[in-house]
């Protein structure tokens, strides 16, 4: 007798155990305890799908409430930590272990279990890690996953947030795991299929649609004159002078103050059609008034934006849609179109140390990394040539053989010198670091490494890392642009007067920029309903930013 | 509250003829701004009233930078604090110096 098979054995018993309490492939929604109690099983690797964005939150609740004596030693693998209910899961010990991406509003929640022991951490990881390893060692016996609507097939149509769907799908269901699909309704035909029927197993019609957040609205209201300042100097110190036509922008309000310059001051400097063509990007509110004006060839999402459907669906020009006139969003290739066909990524970060690392760790919250180390990080496997990365490399070695030198993709981290309450940005020594040695853990949590970032932009000015020689020409050219900080204050002035000279640092005037410039009329849209009114009424704002 | 004064030597005097001028506002996180041109014109005196505790450091550094950068000789300014942060003092003194020295019509 051959042990081959086993694994579509397993399956097999799962269905049958399944179908007890579905019709076809429809399980109603009282029988849904019941289903996941059958289908799962105690020491289940489970993907439960939900990332910053969209949550399969009917699932993340049934799993939450099963019975840890019937179901627990699970172990979760998942792109986010961010539902209540993700958190509880582990209370109850129904789970153990995890390994996941990022965990934004549960980020004290987490760190709070990761000290009691409630959960066995794995690993943090970006998006595109944590995908890969769901085709190497980390694949799901069982993925609950959302979507718009399905068919008695169980075709789905996952509307404009696709996002991480079709990778878990991928990963689960061609390796004899099991899908499971929470839906709105259970309709005869599908807008356009999304997912094919026959990767998913079953599917919950929920009678709502699953949670998304609004994770990529920017107020324009809140944008303040020192951000204005900072998208100043990121747009003519850097995006000019590199010809930046390709990347991604961090959420944040200093990348939000720069898409909302581009019609206003970036036109004045005369760079409409030689920066900020292409995107890997959500489609961000902020970027309605850039797109109306035509600077905008083509954007690629990761997810879509609550109230940006009708907008993305009028500009097919521009966003990537399906034969239903809706947006296809997809996280696993957009991060991977960040990685590999972007010349740049500028975020917004909560502390640099003097070496030029960064992170958003604090002692007791870990937000996890969602895409940004990934975008915000240097392709070594990049071999296409583009000016930007030319420029950069060249910047990094200048006396290298230029045909044997790699190109550098620019790493920028923008952000003003002083925080919320006041707290800095710049710090002798990472929060990450506490955290690392009072969780045992081997690496601490950095979002981007020193060696990745090339520019630090604060209202002080630019620093180019690029350009320094030695660790001793990094600090300072830190210390140079670290404002009022303890860092900034003890800076060695003299050499950083030299950087100055160089160009290693250059301050607003060396720019021909006068802060006091730096004013909210420069702001293409000064609020949501402006936004709103640019987009000639497609954009719909979410009720929490209306204020009319 | 906690209260500082500064008398420093101011390398340029402010231009114009404007007797006094007002920026900003006192709010959480903003600051107000009034600047009187009633001192010699090398001499610049900033009175501080600030609703957060232990940054006379940073005030130092920041008035010490704005009166060697910018034409503050001849005025007297006082701050009405509601915790700014450094940035948002630097910028507001500068739009002061500008609107003092704005022509008059």
């Amino acid at each position: 007798m051959s042990d081959w098979g086993m694994q579509k054995a397993a399956l097999g018993e799962r269905l049958a155990a399944g179908r007890q309490h579905a019709r076809g492939k429809v399980v109603p929604i009282p029988s849904l305890p019941a289903f996941l109690k059958a289908v799962i099983r105690s020491g289940d690797r489970v993907c439960l799908e939900g990332d910053n964005q969209k949550q399969a939150d009917i699932l993340a609740s049934a799993l939450a409430n099963l019975d840890p004596r019937d179901v627990h030693d699970l172990h979760m693998v998942q792109s986010g930590v961010v539902l209540p209910a993700h958190l509880d899961i582990f209370e109850k010990g129904i789970a153990r272990r995890l390994d996941f991406s990022y965990s934004g509003p549960q980020a004290a929640r987490i760190a709070r279990m990761l000290f009691g022991g409630k959960i066995e951490l794995g690993a943090v990881h970006t998006y595109l890690e944590l995908f890969a390893r769901y085709f190497i060692d980390l694949t799901p016996n069982v993925a609950l996953i959302a979507a718009v609507s399905a068919d008695k097939d169980g075709n789905l149509y996952t509307g404009p947030n696709t996002e991480d769907t079709p990778t878990v799908v991928e990963a689960t269901s061609y390796k004899n795991g099991l899908v499971v699909a929470q839906v709105t309704e259970v309709v005869d035909k599908v807008p356009r299929v999304d997912i094919p029927g026959d990767l998913v197993h079953f599917v919950v019609e929920a009678n709502r649609p699953f949670y998304v957040e609004p994770l990529f609205t920017r107020d324009p209201a809140a944008i303040t004159e020192t951000q204005i300042l900072t998208a100043m100097l990121a747009i003519k110190g850097i995006y000019a002078p590199y010809g930046v036509r390709r990347l991604n922008h961090g959420i944040g309000f200093n990348t939000a103050a720069i898409e909302l310059l581009l019609p206003t001051y970036g036109e004045k400097l005369g760079l409409k059609g030689k920066v900020c063509t292409h995107f890997a990007l959500n489609p961000h509110p902020t970027m309605i008034p850039a797109i109306e004006a035509g600077w905008v060839e083509q954007i690629h999402c990761f997810g879509s934006e609550v109230g940006m459907e009708d907008y993305v669906a009028a500009r097919s020009d521009v966003f990537f849609t399906g034969p239903d006139g809706s947006l296809r969003s997809n996280r696993a290739f957009c991060q991977t179109a960040g990685l590999y066909a972007c010349d740049m990524f500028i975020g917004s970060t909560l502390q640099i140390d003097l070496e030029g690392h960064s992170s958003t760790v604090t002692t007791s919250r870990i937000a996890g990394f969602g895409g940004a180390p990934n975008m915000g990080s240097d392709p070594r496997g990049r071999r296409h040539p583009s000016e930007p990365w030319l420029k950069a490399g060249a910047e990094a070695d200048p006396d290298a053989n230029a045909a044997l030198r790699r190109g550098r993709k620019l790493v920028v981290q923008i952000g003003e010198t002083f925080g919320d309450r006041n707290a800095p940005l710049f710090v002798e020594r990472l929060d990450a670091l506490d955290l690392a040695q009072a969780l045992k853990l081997d690496l601490a949590p950095v979002m981007v490494y020193s060696d990745d970032v090339t520019h630090i932009v604060t209202e002080e000015g630019i620093a180019n890392l690029l350009m320094c020689r030695s660790k001793d020409e990094r600090e300072q050219a830190i210390r140079g642009v670290a404002g009022y900080t303890e860092i900034g204050r003890a800076r060695d002035a003299k050499l950083v007067e030299q950087l100055r000279q160089r160009g290693v640092i250059q301050r607003p005037e060396d720019l021909g920029i006068d802060p006091l410039d730096a004013d909210r009329n420069l702001l293409a849209a000064r609020s949501i309903k402006d936004l709103m009114l640019a987009s000639g009424g497609l954009y719909r704002p979410p009720s929490r930013f209306r204020n009319w | 509250m906690e209260k500082l004064s500064f008398r420093l030597i101011a390398p340029r005097s402010a231009s114009g003829t404007r007797t006094q001028a007002i920026v900003g506002v006192v709010a959480s996180g903003n600051l107000e701004v009034l600047l009187e041109r009633n001192l010699p014109t090398d001499i610049c005196t900033i009175d501080i009233a600030t609703a957060a505790h232990g940054f006379g450091m940073v005030w130092d550094a920041v008035v010490r930078d704005f009166v060697a950068r910018r034409s503050a000789g001849g005025l007297h300014i006082s701050v009405n604090d509601g915790g700014a942060r450094p940035d948002t003092v630097a910028l507001r003194l500068a739009q002061g110096i500008r609107k003092i020295e704005e022509p008059e019509r």
